[in-house]
């Protein structure tokens, strides 16, 4: 069991080897190290109980339907059922997050970051924003269901797409533009003062150094807030999603979005005859939800990757 | 160049400086849009909850059920607060009692114990437990923690219950807990750690005594913001709980119950629905005290965060 | 401030080869002063960093900075492109007068301002672009510039500081590639570009070997005669090399606050501030005993 901090790292190696060889004489440094074991097992075990779960599951309703699943309509049988209406619910959000959120949330970080002056408003508004980023996801749904269901049922028609795509663009805001302004606080002062040494605007400067510099930071911010609105079931909930029938997709009518249909059918009853039911049904949206969760993070990471590459190269 | 220059030769391209002031308002604008939503949120719900608080009269004996069997009947008009408040903090107490061993221990070795090359594969497993949509861990608790763990052991009444949804719950907040902690442990100087070492200290004494009481202010501010996100969870507790509000005040996990996020769900769009009157309008009451309370923890545990950026 | 200059020259005891030449310059200087800085304080919130300070700079002059850390040279050094406008703690109080122009004019555009009057940074900072890009960002800023013309100016902007022929062949190559020295050589460049008047440098050498350092102290000669600069330095030696004037500043401790607060104690030809300084404390400290 080799145990090593970094601090001694340096050391040299007989020190190592003392030091290695007297834990495992000493048995509270055992009994710690198997307690924390114990735990990191125990996550580990309850991610992939989870994940084994969700597959297992989701085999026989993807196997009856192949493809089918992802471009067949929801109904009232379980081994009959696609997520069409749920791709489509959740491809108009995750669009609506893009170009609302986005914008919104790295427009505010830059002003936070570069323009605001270090004074009591902007502590409020910094303060403020970490608070958004708490609280609870159905309050949003609230929010939503008042003013995006409601006050703006002339632009949105109601409990559609595109009230869900500015509810959980609402939600994701935070997230926004919490990464956005690490991104752009670890920007290098010196390349700020070569801008503004050559007699660059603020915005000259954001635009051509302070944003390029800080694009793998805010592309990271951008794909987590992608994911988290991709996933979030209970804003759609409280601003009417549909789970039961939905013959037609479009943006100004009724909607769904997986989450639903996965909130929705893992609530129903199996029939228990062996033959394929809601729960596998509802574990096949679920993993269909995972797979575009986590490419949204490769995707990520590959564009970050080759941001970095850029800004080296050049 | 000689000579004297005036005041219009230092004002630059006009241009320039009126394009630089437009996306200062732009960005700025986009900096109070956050404002607005707070303020709308807060005008949203406290709008609500008049309403609700109008259509009961102002009678706030409703919000204390006294009847024998006191419950959360919202279509009854039997709102008992108590019930609901009861079922959000058991599950929330059942979903930290598993965060924070799981979570502080994840946290505790990755910094202290795990060797780089593990660190290097765990911590983004980790990540990617975070990453899990809270109705994915539903659909878990639901067909695996409830059938396989919860039912064998202890054979509930209710397949859907507290403990499950608190378990579930838990299972949630661990990454939460796990990674505040750790950046609080690895704020911690390494000088102290060595400092403990030179005096002839052992690992898990300079974990215990150094390491931990170092770190305290973060591990405290992990919990808090958990426990926030605990009990402001909707999908787990609405899926697993029971959503049953019937259950008056009960303490006993074993049996289904209903978590203020639950009831306000149930007020939207699940079993309760209605489209106007007390019974929905309850939402609003129900939605500002839970922002008042998830507030109120965040604050506190903001604080904490801004503390061990402070002292390290 | 001319007339007090003269008469310190006057009873200079050795008497200079070059005192004539640098008699005229300092006539030339009093005619119409680059900048005139009078009673020049800045606060850092309620900490005052340097007060009082009255300078004037002349032009096609190599005017140094010198003196012990938090002495505010570098903070004076940055009011005169208004740099210090990026803190927000920072307040700057009396008059920096730009041929003329009070600098701190609210009609005044900052970015104007730093055009004119550029600033070459302690650690080198080119742009994460190529080294034409990094040439050209400049001009393309200010914009109306033909893509030959521009392919001129960068040329000869990069001429000019004299690092053309080691990079002529690889002008699309990131900038980043350089070694320190031509790093810092390429900013001076970026600087030029823009057609500057005054070239501030903020301890250019710094992070730089002896033999880069040679070349900017030599690319500063060369260019004197087109810009008017003004260099930041702790290096005694090299404000004796290449400067023509030298402040001196230096820290008095604050006895309610005991905090330290920067000053100009003496501003005369450098050569003489390095051989007959008129201050106890200059004296001391060109020659070593302090600081």
């Amino acid at each position: 069991m080799a145990i090593v901090t970094e601090s001694q790292r340096s050391v040299t190696r007989s020190e190592v080897h003392q030091a290695i060889t007297r834990q495992k004489r000493h048995i509270p440094t055992i009994a710690l190290g198997v307690a924390l074991l114990v735990a990191v097992s125990f996550t580990l075990l309850t991610l992939f109980a989870l994940l084994a779960r969700i597959i297992t599951q989701a085999i026989p309703a993807l196997t009856e339907k192949g493809s089918g699943f992802l471009t067949d309509t929801i109904g009232s049988e379980a081994g009959k059922v696609g997520i069409w209406p749920g791709l489509f619910g959740s491809f108009g959000i995750g669009l609506g997050v893009l170009v609302i959120a986005v914008p919104l949330g790295v427009g505010a970080a830059i002003y936070l970051e570069e323009y605001a002056k270090q004074n009591a408003l902007t502590r409020f508004v910094i303060v403020n924003i970490r608070n958004l980023a708490g609280v609870p996801a159905v309050i949003y749904g609230v929010l939503g269901l008042i003013i995006f269901v409601g006050w703006l049922k002339p632009v949105t028609n109601g409990g559609s797409v595109i009230a869900a795509a500015l509810t959980l663009a609402i939600l994701v805001l935070p997230v926004v533009i919490i990464t956005s302004m690490e991104a752009i606080r670890a920007v290098p002062l010196g390349l700020r003062d070569a801008g503004y040494g050559i007699g660059a605007s603020r915005w000259e400067v954001t635009r051509d150094h302070v944003i390029p510099y800080a694009m793998p930071g805010i592309l990271t911010g951008t794909v987590l807030a992608l994911a988290r609105a991709l996933g979030e079931a209970a804003p759609l909930i409280m601003i009417g999603a549909i789970t039961g029938l939905l013959p037609e997709t479009s943006l100004s009518g009724k909607f769904t979005a997986i989450p639903m249909l996965i909130y929705s059918w893992s609530g129903r009853p199996d029939s228990g005859d062996g033959s394929v039911g809601w729960s596998n049904a509802a574990a096949a949206a679920g993993l269909v939800l995972l797979v575009l969760v986590l490419a949204f993070n490769v995707v990520g990471i590959l564009l970050r990757n080759h941001f970095e590459a850029k800004r080296v190269g050049s | 160049m000689n000579g004297l220059l005036a005041v219009a030769d230092l004002r630059g391209d006009p241009r320039r400086r009126a394009h630089d002031r437009r996306m200062r308002r732009l960005l700025g604008g986009s900096a109070l849009v956050t404002i607005v939503v707070s303020a709308l949120i807060l005008f949203v719900l406290a709008r609500g909850t008049l309403d609700f608080l109008r259509s009961v009269g102002w009678d706030f004996g409703i919000l204390r059920d006294s009847s024998k069997a006191p419950g959360w009947f919202p279509r009854r008009e039997r709102f008992d607060l108590l019930t609901i408040f009861t079922g959000s903090v058991i599950m929330g107490m059942i979903a930290m009692l598993v965060a924070v061993p799981l979570g502080l221990g994840t946290a505790v070795y990755l910094s202290e114990f795990a060797p780089s090359k593990v660190r290097k594969v765990l911590k983004p497993i980790v990540e990617v437990l975070a990453g899990i949509p809270s109705v994915i861990v539903g659909y878990f608790a639901l067909k695996f923690i409830a059938p396989n763990i919860v039912n064998p052991i202890f054979s509930p009444d209710q397949p859907r219950n507290m403990l499950v949804s608190g378990l579930a719950i838990g299972v949630l907040v661990v990454p939460i807990m796990a990674s505040i902690s750790e950046d609080a442990l690895r704020a911690v100087p390494s000088s102290l750690r060595e400092a403990s070492y030179g005096i002839g200290a052992r690992k898990s004494t300079t974990t215990i005594r150094i390491v931990l009481p170092a770190a305290v202010s973060g591990i405290v501010a992990a919990f808090i913001i958990a426990t926030s996100r605990a009990i402001g969870e909707t999908m787990v507790a609405a899926m697993a709980g029971g959503r049953d509000g019937s259950g008056p005040r009960t303490l006993n996990p074993l049996e289904p119950g209903l978590t203020m996020t639950a009831a306000m769900t149930n007020a939207a769009g699940g079993t309760d629905q209605v489209n106007s009157g007390a019974p929905f309008q309850v939402l609003f009451f129900v939605g500002l005290l839970l922002f008042m309370m998830t507030m109120t923890l965040n604050v506190i545990g903001d604080r904490f965060v801004q503390r061990v950026r402070q002292q390290y | 401030m001319s007339n007090e200059t003269a008469g310190n020259l006057s009873v200079t005891a050795v008497p200079l080869i070059s005192e004539v030449k640098e008699r005229q310059m300092a006539n030339e200087m009093s005619e119409s002063p680059v900048f005139a800085v009078k009673d020049l304080s800045v606060k850092y919130g309620e900490f005052r960093a340097v007060r009082d300070v009255t300078l004037d700079i002349g032009e096609h002059q190599i005017t140094a900075f010198i003196g012990p850390s938090g002495c505010g040279k570098t903070t004076v050094l940055r009011c005169l492109n208004r740099m210090n406008d990026f803190i927000d703690s920072a307040k700057v109080e009396g008059l920096v007068e730009y041929h003329g122009v009070d600098l701190y004019n609210s009609e005044v555009n900052p970015n104007e301002v730093r055009r004119r009057i550029g600033m070459v940074f302690q650690k080198p900072n080119p742009f994460p672009k190529s080294i034409f890009d990094n040439v050209a960002y400049g001009p393309r800023l200010v914009g109306g510039i033909s893509k030959s013309d521009l392919n001129d100016l960068v040329e000869q902007s990069l001429r000019r500081a004299a690092l053309w022929d080691e990079v002529k062949d690889r002008l699309k190559a990131s900038a980043l590639g350089l070694s320190g020295g031509q790093q810092q050589r390429l900013c001076i460049a970026r600087c030029i570009a823009v057609q500057p008047d005054v070239i501030l440098m903020d301890e250019p050498c710094s992070a730089l070997d002896p033999i880069a350092t040679a070349r900017i102290e030599d690319l500063m000669q060369e260019i004197k005669k087109d810009y008017t600069i003004i260099i930041v330095t702790h290096n005694m030696q090299q404000a004796a090399r290449v400067s023509d004037r030298t402040a001196f500043f230096t820290t008095e401790v604050n006895t309610e606050s005991d905090r330290r607060t920067g000053v100009m104690v003496e501003f005369d030809l450098t050569q003489k501030i390095f051989s007959v300084p008129s201050d106890e404390r200059t004296e001391s400290y060109v020659t070593g005993r302090f600081g």
